[in-house]
């Protein structure tokens, strides 16, 4: 089963806002942001931490620039749920391959939603066929190739546009 | 030949002469030659107008509304102001016949000049203040009478002052609070007895309330809503400042109807009307933007706090700006007048800010500092500011450093 208690928080912390959007910001730039004290700060995120609140901090990198070949697939998959463990069970089977990226429980005419990274098509193809397709419960899958991103996590994937405003304005 | 034609030409017109070129202009030619200048000088948002604003502009065009629109203003949009006033600050201007959608506050402002000032009439500014103040006092014939704020004041306005300068010919004063250059804000009591000194002198006030988004400490008072002052305010706000829209030149002024009716006549004969398009976009920030209004009113805090924090620890002495996006530290300290070191810092270490003196004489000794800015080019700046501080007063620093090791532990943005 997934364990999932909501945080009890009166308003988002901005810390959180803060690192969601820049996770390298330093607990004192933050302090300075945000008029508190580096101690402040720098427990705030070490309770985020432990109560799991932060989940991770990583890097959003444009493969495409260094020449890494990636294929992304974007795979809708059709459950049968099972009786008590509804689509948690299915959904454990799939996110424990390393090729899932990311897995979401979605409405609609599919209910989960696989990210899959492999070198190539064929690598995806494959573990559609091979490792996805057959498990207990899967009952249909269809798969979208991504062909380019514009935007991801709010970054968008073309270089930024240049600031026009005059130097000095009143 | 084409000399002697130009001597036949007649002379400009006295008040076009006499009216004062821009502070800022003169400032503005130089650092546009520069490279690899970091700007705190812009007065204007660093971020684009929120995409579903502009996403209704291109809708707007693309439907093919190109038109003029009634001289007020489309009445969808003046209800959608009405509202908003009411909602936020419980202040009720009636659509029909006390809102006038203008083309920016700069108009606004000139409109209200106009249709209350006569020749010889005095109007009360309190400075350091926004530039086009007095000019537009002037181009309506009026006489500007500076009231000077210090810092030691918070950059605030009493009456105390003002009843120093006020005289029979006194007609109207102007306030702009949160303030451009300052930041200064003004708590509702201070504000209540500014509108009882208008009470009692009988005099208009023209309450340039463009920032009133960007108020970071306690809540803006919309200066309407206090007891008694309706009858006498006009009322001048827009769309540049909370939802990043400069460039759409869009604003609105509320007053009472003999008011407005004589400023709507004006406007009529000289901007017909504001663009249509902005107007539709305009009409959009107000039902739809409410979240990227918060969003960056978020970031120019963090930004405020950042920037002041650094500039005190640096030396140049900042009080804490509750308002707008501008820092206005004083650099009396170095030994420079603002109008040099502004200069100075601008040749010397290519970042650009404001004079003080831009705003008024009162800001001497200060410069203002836009922190419409990213994070990462302010903490450029303050390191380039910090570098030029060290070189012409190197005493200051040392002073600096000599405080600092005497406290233990980093203490938070200074106040």
């Amino acid at each position: 089963m997934l364990n999932y208690q909501p945080m009890q928080l009166e308003a988002p912390d901005e810390i959180l806002t803060i690192l969601s959007r820049d996770a390298r910001t330093s607990p004192e730039k933050i302090a300075k942001m945000l008029g508190r004290t580096v101690d402040q700060v720098t427990a705030a995120i070490a309770e985020f931490e432990r109560l799991g609140v932060i989940k991770h901090y990583k890097t959003i990198i444009d493969w495409e620039k260094t020449g890494v070949e990636k294929v992304i697939a974007f795979i809708d998959v059709k459950v049968h749920p099972a009786r008590e463990v509804g689509f948690d069970k299915v959904a454990e089977r799939i996110y424990r391959f390393p090729e899932v990226q990311s897995l979401w429980l979605v409405s609609g005419g599919y209910d989960l939603r696989v990210a899959v990274e492999g070198a190539n098509i064929r690598e995806v193809g494959r573990f559609v066929a091979e490792k996805l397709a057959p498990i207990e419960g899967v009952m249909a899958t269809e798969t979208h190739f991504l062909l380019r991103k514009y935007k991801e996590d709010q970054v968008v994937f073309v270089d930024n546009e240049e600031d026009t405003r005059l130097v000095v304005t009143p | 030949m084409n000399n002697d034609q130009s001597d036949k030409v007649p002379p400009l017109s006295k008040i076009a002469r006499e009216l004062a070129p821009s502070g800022i202009r003169k400032f503005f030619d130089i650092a546009a030659k520069m490279h690899d200048v970091i700007s705190l000088g812009v007065g204007e948002p660093d971020f684009v107008t929120p995409w579903g604003i502009r996403e209704a502009g291109i809708y707007s065009i693309e439907k093919g509304q190109t038109t003029y629109t009634s001289n007020y203003g489309l009445i969808e949009l003046r209800q959608e102001i009405s509202k908003h006033l009411d909602k936020r600050y419980g202040v009720k201007y009636s659509p029909d016949s006390e809102i006038l959608v203008t083309v920016g506050v700069s108009e606004g402002m000139d409109l209200a000049m106009r249709a209350i000032i006569d020749p010889g009439d005095q109007v009360l500014v309190p400075e350091p203040c926004y530039v086009s103040y007095r000019p537009c006092v002037s181009l309506a014939g009026g006489d500007p009478v500076g009231v000077v704020t210090t810092n030691k004041d918070d950059f605030r306005v009493s009456v105390a002052q003002l009843e120093k300068s006020v005289t029979p010919k006194t007609k109207a004063i102007i306030l702009g609070f949160p303030s451009n250059p300052t930041g200064a804000t003004m708590p509702r009591q201070a504000l209540q007895e500014i509108v009882d000194f208008a009470d009692k002198h009988n005099l208009y006030i023209i309450s340039d309330e463009i920032y009133d988004r960007l108020t970071y400490e306690g809540e803006h008072t919309c200066l309407a809503s206090l007891n008694n002052a309706m009858q006498r305010t006009i009322t001048l706000n827009g769309f540049s400042k909370s939802y990043a829209m400069t460039g759409w030149r869009i604003g609105y002024a509320c007053a009472p109807p003999t008011v407005l009716t004589a400023m709507m006549k004006i406007h009529s004969y000289t901007a017909l009307c504001a663009p249509i398009t902005a107007q539709k976009a305009a009409l959009e920030a107000l039902r739809h933007a409410e979240n990227a209004v918060e969003d960056m009113v978020m970031q120019y805090n963090q930004r405020r706090r950042l920037i002041v924090d650094g500039l005190n620890a640096i030396g140049l002495k900042c009080h804490l700006p509750a308002g707008a996006f501008y820092a206005f530290p004083s650099i009396e300290a170095t030994g420079l007048s603002c109008e040099e070191f502004a200069e100075r810092l601008l040749y010397e270490e290519h970042v650009a800010v404001v004079p003080g003196t831009a705003f008024g004489e009162s800001g001497a000794g200060h410069i203002r500092c836009s922190y419409a800015t990213s994070i990462e080019k302010i903490e450029i700046a303050l390191e380039r500011m910090g570098r030029f501080v060290e070189k012409v007063a190197p005493e200051l620093i040392s002073k600096i450093k000599a405080d600092k090791t005497t406290v233990i532990g980093t203490q938070p943005a200074a106040t």
